[in-house]
């Protein structure tokens, strides 16, 4: 199963003022699916996405959509990217319809039913010619998110789509941009400070922080090279001795000794400990979050 | 490109910049329609209204006496001779030249609106053109279509033109229609002096000929599009550089009111004639106004004018397309 990479980013740099924001990162984005985009603030998320949608220019590096370099063929480029960068900002003084009609007269060859189709696929059919300014934060979300997919985009850019939602909202879109990359096929790339929208909605994950990309990969891998035992045992040192014979021991917290996890070993060593009159009074496994595994690799760095 | 212009027009126009438009030029125009009314009767009840006729006759006869004698110099002959004219003109078609018809309420109008007036007309579109885009967030949208970046401001700019142009015939059809009113629609073919040229102190009357007045308002007219399009571009360019539409507002004003400021004061700078603002009152080499400057005329004003603008338009456009937006 191989699939097309339909967003490829090459050693992309940006220097403003001297100072060098992206230091060379490097990814590229699958057909099909959800790539996260995660770092704390000023690590150089929005930068990056500006200079994936053409908005700021590159010191160097190459971005390169569906094929097309976005530098040197920038209309051909860019008409596979649908985008929304930080807020959605529409005109207030049109109507929803208004909009994604001054946005579609912008591409050549958007017939009025795509407008009709992408606002039934948005779920805006009841208030799309109320003027926006009347909109809530919620719909605006969604108009954005409707304008981006107008020209039937092979890759979607969203900064932080939840900012601002509620609950049901987030849920809503999170099932939403699921949806587009499974059964639309699309590319989507997401930016957000919320580390467990990212867990439950991404296939992939970069890490960044101070303009470099710590870690490209799987949610699924990068939780279980982290996954953690918890062991509650009685006397503490004698157990450290022993356990830290077969394993490496991450820290110890009062009574509690911190083991990596691997499931097949647990019983083992449960057995050496037992054996040696340790009482262990509790095994816990513990499965990290994606925000454990961050503030692990960019050093406690805070996220907001 | 026209679905582009399509799009900044509709913006321009939901965003109802021309009907405050409409609005002002209407209320200032019935505003000045009945201040000139009130000044054209008194003048009438200091003249009397019955014995304009005789008054002009009058006139005519002194100047034909003057012609007569052989004292006056051969420039001087030819003023007279062409005053004369216009003067007969006036009472073969009993037209009071004290009681004017709309057309030439208009020119006046005209006249007295190109250096500050219809500039700031001009403002209310051109400020927010682009820094609205910046402010409001929407350049980042507009920015990420498959459209150069060149393409978008164009389109923004052939908008701007051709608000300008509403602008202008709004201007002149107001003011013909509703001055019109009060002092008829007569007088399009009234004969006009224009030609003097003031040189220092004097009076160059060597070039002095007659234009019917629809002529010399079309004349006018076409020169306050030109101002009104240099100033245009002009804001236009402090939109692209400035996100703050007030700046924008707020750094054109002061140019505009410091031009009519130092219009009155820069006889003796003479280095001042190369500032924009100083050149706007193009109308005035029509009717025969000393300029600001000695040695300032039509040509060199329209000139310099061009040079402001086409200097404008390339910042406009290097620095629109160069810049990285965040």
């Amino acid at each position: 199963m191989t699939k097309q990479a339909t967003l490829i980013v090459e050693n992309l740099r940006k220097t403003i003022r001297r100072k060098e924001i992206i230091k060379g990162i490097s990814f590229e984005l699958k057909e099909g699916e959800v790539f996260g985009f995660l770092g704390p603030n000023g690590a150089g998320k929005t930068t990056t996405i500006r200079m994936l949608v053409g908005l700021i220019k590159p010191t160097a590096g190459r971005i390169s959509i569906c094929g097309y370099d976005l530098e040197r063929q920038f209309t051909e480029a860019i008409r596979h990217i649908g985008c929304i960068v930080e807020n959605p900002e529409l005109y207030p003084y049109l109507s929803g319809w208004e909009n994604l009609e001054h946005f579609a007269r912008m591409v050549r060859d958007i017939p009025k039913e795509r407008i009709v189709e992408v606002v039934e696929l948005v779920g805006l059919q009841n208030r799309i010619h109320d003027r926006v300014s009347t909109y809530s934060l919620g719909m605006r979300q969604r108009l954005g998110i409707a304008q981006a997919l107008l020209g039937k985009p092979k890759v979607l850019i969203l900064d932080e789509p939840t900012n601002g939602l509620d609950p049901v909202g987030i849920r809503e879109m999170r099932g939403f941009i699921r949806f587009l990359a499974e059964t639309e096929g699309l590319s989507v790339l997401v930016s957000s400070h919320l580390l467990s929208e990212i867990q439950l909605m991404c296939d992939r994950v970069a890490i960044m922080a101070k303009g470099t990309l710590l870690r490209v990969d799987t949610v699924e891998h990068l939780l279980k090279e982290q996954a953690r035992v918890a062991w509650k045992v009685e006397p503490l040192e004698m157990a450290k001795a022993i356990l830290a014979a077969e394993t490496s021991i991450f820290r110890i917290d009062g009574d509690t000794l911190i083991t990596p996890y691997e499931p097949k070993k647990l019983s083992v060593w449960n057995k050496k400990l037992v054996e040696a009159g340790v009482a262990v009074h509790e095994i816990q496994p513990k499965l990290p979050t994606l925000e454990d595994l961050f503030i692990e690799l960019t050093g406690g760095e805070t996220i907001e | 490109m026209s679905n582009l212009v399509y799009n900044e027009m509709l913006k321009i126009v939901r965003k109802k910049r021309l009907w405050v438009i409409v609005a002002i030029v209407a209320v200032l125009v019935a505003l000045f329609t009945y201040a000139q009314y009130k000044r054209v009767q008194e003048m009438q009840e200091r003249l009397g209204t019955t014995d304009w006729r005789t008054q002009l006759q009058q006139q005519i006869i002194d100047a034909q006496n003057r012609l007569n004698s052989s004292s006056i110099s051969d420039e001087w002959r030819k003023y007279l001779q062409i005053r004369l004219k216009q003067q007969q003109y006036y009472l073969e078609h009993d037209i009071n030249p004290s009681a004017p018809g709309a057309p030439t309420f208009m020119r006046m109008f005209i006249e007295n609106a190109i250096d500050l007036f219809l500039p700031l007309l001009v403002m209310v579109v051109a400020a927010d053109l682009v820094s609205s885009e910046a402010s409001g967030g929407t350049i980042k949208l507009l920015l990420t279509r498959p459209v150069k970046r060149g393409a978008v401001l164009l389109s923004k700019y052939i908008a701007l033109l051709l608000s300008i142009s509403f602008i202008l015939l709004t201007v002149a059809f107001l003011s013909y229609f509703i001055s019109g009113a009060v002092f008829g629609y007569e007088g399009w073919r009234l004969p006009l002096l224009t030609g003097f040229v003031a040189q220092g102190e004097e009076l160059n009357t060597a070039n002095v000929h007659m234009l019917p007045q629809w002529k010399y308002v079309l004349i006018e007219l076409g020169l306050a599009w030109f101002v009104c399009i240099v100033v245009g571009t002009l804001t236009f360019m402090l939109s692209v550089l400035v996100r703050s539409t007030a700046a924008v507002m707020g750094i054109m004003l002061a140019a505009l009111i410091s031009g009519a400021i130092l219009s009155n004061m820069v006889s003796s700078w003479h280095s001042a004639k190369y500032l924009f603002m100083v050149n706007l009152r193009l109308t005035d080499y029509i009717s025969g106004t000393a300029p600001p400057i000695e040695g300032m005329t039509l040509g060199f004003s329209m000139t310099v004018l061009a040079v402001w603008g086409l200097a404008a338009l390339a910042i406009s456009f290097i620095v629109f397309t160069k810049r990285d937006i965040y």
